[in-house]
C-alpha cells in the first residue's frame, strides 16, 4: 500500500535532499575557487532539486498527520484523531522534529529564490552565495536526519490514538506565528551567504550590499511580523494579559531582530557611501549567527523557558557543533579577509553617516544587553556561582533608556544629509518639531483621566519626536513640487518604506508606554449575579454554563458588560477548558478588542461555593504594540518593492529625492 | 597587524561563549531535578488502581526497601515502549510502584493487562494531584525512592533498553 509507505518516502526524500545539498555546497564553491564555469553551473539545478525533495519530505509528514498515521512517533506524540484538520497540518511544526523540517524547507526555499532572482549577478558571486547556502542546508538536513528524524516509527506497538497536540498550541497562533518567525530567521541566511561570498571572493565593495538589501529587508519584515504574532498570541492565550515576558526564547528572537535592524541601516551606508564595509559584513554574520544561537538555546534545553521543546542533550550538542562550525569559520574568515585598511570616507559628526553609526552602536548595545541577560544564568551556573534567573526588571532598566536614546537619533536621522550637515539648518527644520513633541507629549497624559505619568510622557515625547520631523520632511518635499500630490508621488517606495517603518516604531512605543502604565487589573471572586467595576465598565456575571467542543469540555461564564453612562451592553464569554486526551486544563480568555483599549476577562480557578476567581483587565492602547510592528514590516516590504532593485545591478541611479533612506527601529 | 588582531575579537568572543554553552549542555538539562533531589517523597492519600476501596499513603514508600516509582498513562505511547524494561527490572528483584496518571480506571487496568504488570501496586491519580506535587510534566517519569522515602534519583522520559543496566540498576544498588 502506497499510503503505508508515505513516512519512508519522506525519509528517503530527505536523504536525497541532503545529498543534493552536499553537491550544491561543494561544486559551486570549488568551481568559483578554480574558475570552472561547468562546476559553478551546478548551483541553480541543485538548489531547485533540493527544494523539491525537502518539499516532498515535508508533504509526506503533513500527509501522515492528516491521515492519523499513529505508527509515526512524531504524529502519535503530537496529534490525535479528534484534532481538527488545520491543527493537524500545523501540529507538524508544533514539535521539535517537524519544526526543524519546516526550517529546512524554508532554507531550501530561500536558497532557491536567491538562485532564481540573481540572474544579473556575476557568475562566481552566484556560485559562492548558493554554495554557502548549500553548506548551511547540509548542516540542517544532517541535523534532522541524525538527531531529529520526524519519520521514526512506533512499531509493532502502535498506539490506538495520539497523545494530542498540546492544548496551548491548539490555536490560530500556532498556524501563523512559527512559520513567520522561521521565515525571518532563515531569511537572514541569504544576506549571510552574500557576506561570506563577498569575503571569499575578496570583493568587499558596495555591490554585494546592493544585492543583499532586498533579501535582508524581506527577512527582517518576516521576523518583525513573527515576533509580533508571538507577542499577540501570548497575550490572549496564556491568560494573564502580558505581551512580553523577557523569556529566553522571546529574547532569542529579539536578538537577530536588533542586529538585523542595525544591518538594514548599515547596508544602506555601505551601499550609498562605501563606508562601514567590515562592520556591515560583521553584522550580516552576527545576525544569522544569533538566529542559530536562538535555535540552540530553544532546543538544547540549556535554559528553562515556557517554550518547552523535548530537550535532548545530544541534539544540543549537535547544534552547538553546527553553530561552532558556521559561526566560528565565518568569524575566522572575517578576521582574515576583512579589509585591512579601513577605507576612510570623510564625514563630520553632524551627518547622516554619523547618526547611522550612532544608531548602530545603540542597537548593538541593546543586543549585548539582551544577550547578557539571557545567558547570564547559564554563565553563573557554569561557573558554579548558583542558579538565578534574570527578570524583567533588569531588561526594562536597560532597554527602556536605550530605546529613548535611539529615538533621539531617529528623529534627527531622516532629515540629515550625508557627509556633513549645517547645524543651524538642522535646527531650523527641526526646532519646531522638538518643541511640539515636548509640549504635546508632556500634556497629553493629563488628558487621559488627569493621571499624569512620567513614563507615559517620555514615551509620547519620544514617539512624537520620531514622527513630527518626518512630517516636516514630507512637507518640505511636497512644497517644492508643482502640486502636493505630484511632490508626494515623486518620492520613491523606499522612502515611503522608511517613513512607514519609523512610524511603526513610534506607534509601538506609544502602545508600550501607555499599556505598561495605565493598565488596570482586578482579581475578583464572581458568581452568577455578581458584578465588578473596572475603568468605567461594569462586568456582571449573568450565568455559568458548560459546553462541549470538538476535543474539550468547557466551563463557560457569561459576562454582561456595560459602559457607564451608556445603555448598550455586550457579552463576553471566558472559558476554562479541559482537553480530554491530555486531561489538561486551559484558560480561554474573552477579549473585547478596540483601537484605544482592550477589555480582557479570564477565568482563574473555581472556588468551592460555585463562584470563580476572575481576572478582569482594562488594557489601553495595547493594540498599538502590534499595529506598530505591522507598520514596520509593511515599511520593509515597500522598500523591497522599490523599482531600483529591479534594475540592472550595474546601473547607478541618480540621487533621487529622499531615495532609499534606511529605516531605523527600536522595540 | 594591530587592526588584524582587532578583527579577531568577534571570533574570540564567540569562542568564549561557546565554551559556556558547551558547559551548560553537559551541566543539567533538567534544572528541576535539584528541587526534588534528597527531599522526602510528598505526602499523599489516594486509592489504588486495582481496588477503589483501598487507600494508600506515603507509608507505602517507607517500608525499608528501595523503590522505583514510575508515572505512566494509557494515553502515553512512550510508556508502552517502556514496559519491557520495567518488567525486566521487576524480574531482577527491584520493587516497582506505579502511578496511574490522568487515566480512567478501566483504561489503566486494560493497559496492564495488555502490556504486563511489573508493579507491586499502582497509585490511582486521575487528576494528577500527586504528579503535580512531584513536578511531573509528562509521562513516563521515574523516581528512585530510598528505604526512608527520600527521592534519590529522577529519570525524565522513557527508560531505554540500554539504560536499565547503565543507569537504573547502578542507582538502585547505590541506595540499597
Amino acid at each position: 500500500m502506497l499510503t503505508q509507505m508515505i513516512p519512508e518516502i519522506g525519509h528517503y526524500a530527505l536523504v536525497i535532499a541532503l545529498l543534493l545539498a552536499a553537491v550544491q555546497a561543494v561544486m559551486p564553491l570549488a568551481g568559483a575557487a578554480t574558475r570552472r564555469p561547468l562546476w559553478m553551473a551546478y548551483a541553480r539545478p541543485m538548489a531547485a532539486g533540493q527544494l523539491l525533495f525537502v518539499a516532498i519530505a515535508y508533504a509526506c509528514l503533513t500527509t501522515s498527520y492528516l491521515l492519523d498515521d499513529f505508527s509515526v512517533a512524531n504524529v502519535a506524540n503530537n496529534s490525535n484523531s479528534m484534532l481538527p484538520w488545520y491543527y493537524k497540518a500545523s501540529a507538524v511544526w508544533g514539535n521539535h522534529e517537524g519544526s526543524v523540517l519546516l526550517w529546512s524547507l524554508m532554507l531550501a526555499g530561500w536558497g532557491y529564490f536567491a538562485a532564481r532572482f540573481s540572474r544579473e549577478l556575476p557568475r562566481d558571486m552566484v556560485a559562492r552565495v548558493i554554495g554557502v547556502l548549500g553548506l548551511v542546508c547540509v548542516g540542517f538536513l544532517a541535523f534532522v536526519l541524525i538527531t531529529s528524524n520526524p519519520f521514526e516509527r512506533l512499531l509493532p506497538n502502535m498506539p490506538q490514538d495520539g497523545a494530542d497536540l498540546n492544548p496551548l498550541l491548539q490555536d490560530f497562533g500556532l498556524i501563523v506565528h512559527p512559520p513567520m518567525l522561521y521565515m525571518g530567521y532563515v531569511g537572514f541566511s541569504v544576506v549571510f551567504a552574500f557576506a561570506i561570498a563577498a569575503l571569499l571572493g575578496g570583493r568587499l565593495d558596495a555591490a554585494w550590499t546592493r544585492w543583499a538589501r532586498p533579501w535582508t529587508n524581506l527577512a527582517w519584515a518576516f521576523l518583525t511580523v513573527g515576533i509580533a504574532l508571538g507577542s499577540w498570541w501570548a497575550y490572549y492565550e496564556l491568560g494573564w494579559g502580558g505581551w512580553w515576558f523577557w523569556d529566553p526564547v522571546e529574547n532569542a528572537s529579539l536578538l537577530p531582530w536588533l542586529t538585523g535592524t542595525a544591518l538594514i541601516h548599515s547596508l544602506a551606508v555601505t551601499e550609498k557611501r562605501g563606508a562601514f564595509k567590515s562592520w556591515t559584513v560583521l553584522l550580516a554574520i552576527s545576525t544569522f549567527s544569533l538566529s542559530l544561537l536562538g535555535t540552540f538555546l530553544v532546543r538544547s534545553g540549556v535554559l528553562t523557558s515556557v517554550h518547552a521543546f523535548a530537550n535532548d542533550p545530544s541534539r544540543g550538542f549537535f547544534i552547538l557543533v553546527l553553530l561552532g562550525i558556521t559561526v566560528g569559520l565565518s568569524l575566522l574568515l572575517f578576521a582574515l579577509r576583512a579589509p585591512r585598511v579601513s577605507h576612510q570616507v570623510g564625514f563630520t559628526w553632524l551627518s547622516r553617516d554619523a547618526l547611522l553609526l550612532i544608531n548602530n552602536i545603540v542597537l548593538v548595545i541593546m543586543t549585548v544587553t539582551v544577550l547578557m541577560g539571557t545567558v547570564y544564568p547559564l554563565l553563573l551556573d557554569a561557573l558554579d556561582l548558583g542558579k538565578i534567573s534574570v527578570g524583567p526588571p533588569y531588561f526594562n532598566a536597560l532597554f527602556v533608556p536605550l530605546t529613548v536614546i535611539m529615538c533621539v537619533f531617529m528623529g534627527l536621522g531622516p532629515l540629515s544629509r550625508w557627509k556633513r550637515m549645517n547645524g543651524r539648518e538642522l535646527w531650523r527644520r527641526l526646532g519646531g518639531a522638538a518643541v511640539a513633541a515636548v509640549l504635546i507629549g508632556a500634556v497629553a497624559p493629563l488628558l487621559y483621566g488627569g493621571e499624569w505619568n512620567a513614563w507615559v510622557a517620555i514615551g509620547l515625547v519620544a514617539a512624537l519626536w520620531v514622527v513630527l520631523p518626518m512630517l516636516r520632511d514630507l512637507y518640505d518635499k511636497a512644497r517644492g513640487a508643482p502640486s502636493w500630490l505630484a511632490g508626494l508621488r515623486r518620492l520613491s517606495l523606499a522612502y515611503w518604506g522608511m517613513q512607514l517603518g519609523h512610524l511603526g516604531v513610534a506607534v509601538t512605543i506609544v502602545g508600550v508606554a501607555v499599556v505598561s502604565n495605565y493598565n488596570i487589573e482586578r482579581n475578583v471572586r464572581m458568581g452568577p449575579g455578581d458584578s465588578v467595576q473596572v475603568a468605567g465598565y461594569t462586568f456582571t456575571m449573568t450565568e455559568l454554563t458548560s459546553r462541549r467542543g470538538a476535543n474539550f469540555l468547557a466551563d463557560r461564564a457569561v459576562i454582561e458588560v456595560q459602559r457607564d453612562g451608556s445603555r448598550r451592553s455586550f457579552t463576553m464569554n471566558p472559558e476554562k477548558r479541559l482537553y480530554i486526551a491530555r486531561g489538561m486544563p486551559m484558560t480561554q480568555v474573552a477579549l473585547r478588542p478596540g483601537f484605544f483599549r482592550d477589555l480582557y476577562v479570564a477565568m482563574g480557578e473555581d472556588l468551592d461555593d460555585g463562584s470563580w476567581a476572575m481576572r478582569v483587565q482594562f488594557k489601553p492602547f495595547v493594540r498599538w504594540l502590534w499595529l506598530g510592528a505591522l507598520l514596520m514590516a509593511a515599511g520593509g516590504i515597500l522598500a523591497v518593492a522599490d523599482k531600483r532593485y529591479r534594475r540592472l545591478a550595474t546601473a547607478r541611479d541618480p540621487e533621487a529625492r529622499g531615495d532609499a533612506k534606511p529605516r531605523e527601529a527600536a522595540a | 597587524m594591530k587592526r588584524r588582531l582587532l578583527l579577531l575579537l568577534p571570533l574570540a568572543g564567540f569562542l568564549v561563549l561557546s565554551v559556556f554553552l558547551y558547559q551548560g549542555l553537559s551541566l543539567n538539562p533538567f534544572h528541576r531535578d535539584s528541587a526534588l533531589m534528597a527531599r522526602d517523597f510528598p505526602e499523599f492519600d489516594l486509592a489504588t488502581l486495582e481496588d477503589a476501596e483501598r487507600r494508600v499513603d506515603r507509608s507505602l514508600l517507607t517500608t525499608g526497601e528501595v523503590t522505583l516509582v514510575n508515572v505512566w498513562g494509557e494515553w502515553c505511547p512512550e510508556c508502552k515502549r517502556e514496559m519491557p524494561q520495567l518488567l525486566d527490572l521487576a524480574e531482577r528483584g527491584v520493587r516497582l510502584v506505579g502511578i496511574s496518571y490522568k487515566d480512567t480506571r478501566e483504561k489503566g487496568l486494560g493497559f496492564l493487562e495488555e502490556f504486563g504488570d511489573p508493579f507491586e501496586i499502582n497509585i490511582f491519580d486521575p487528576d494528577g494531584e500527586l504528579a503535580f506535587e512531584l513536578g511531573v510534566y509528562g509521562a513516563p517519569e521515574t523516581f528512585l525512592v530510598d528505604a526512608d522515602g527520600v527521592i534519590r534519583y529522577h529519570h525524565t522520559g522513557y527508560i531505554a533498553p540500554g539504560e536499565v543496566r547503565e543507569k537504573i540498576l547502578p542507582e538502585v544498588e547505590k541506595w540499597r
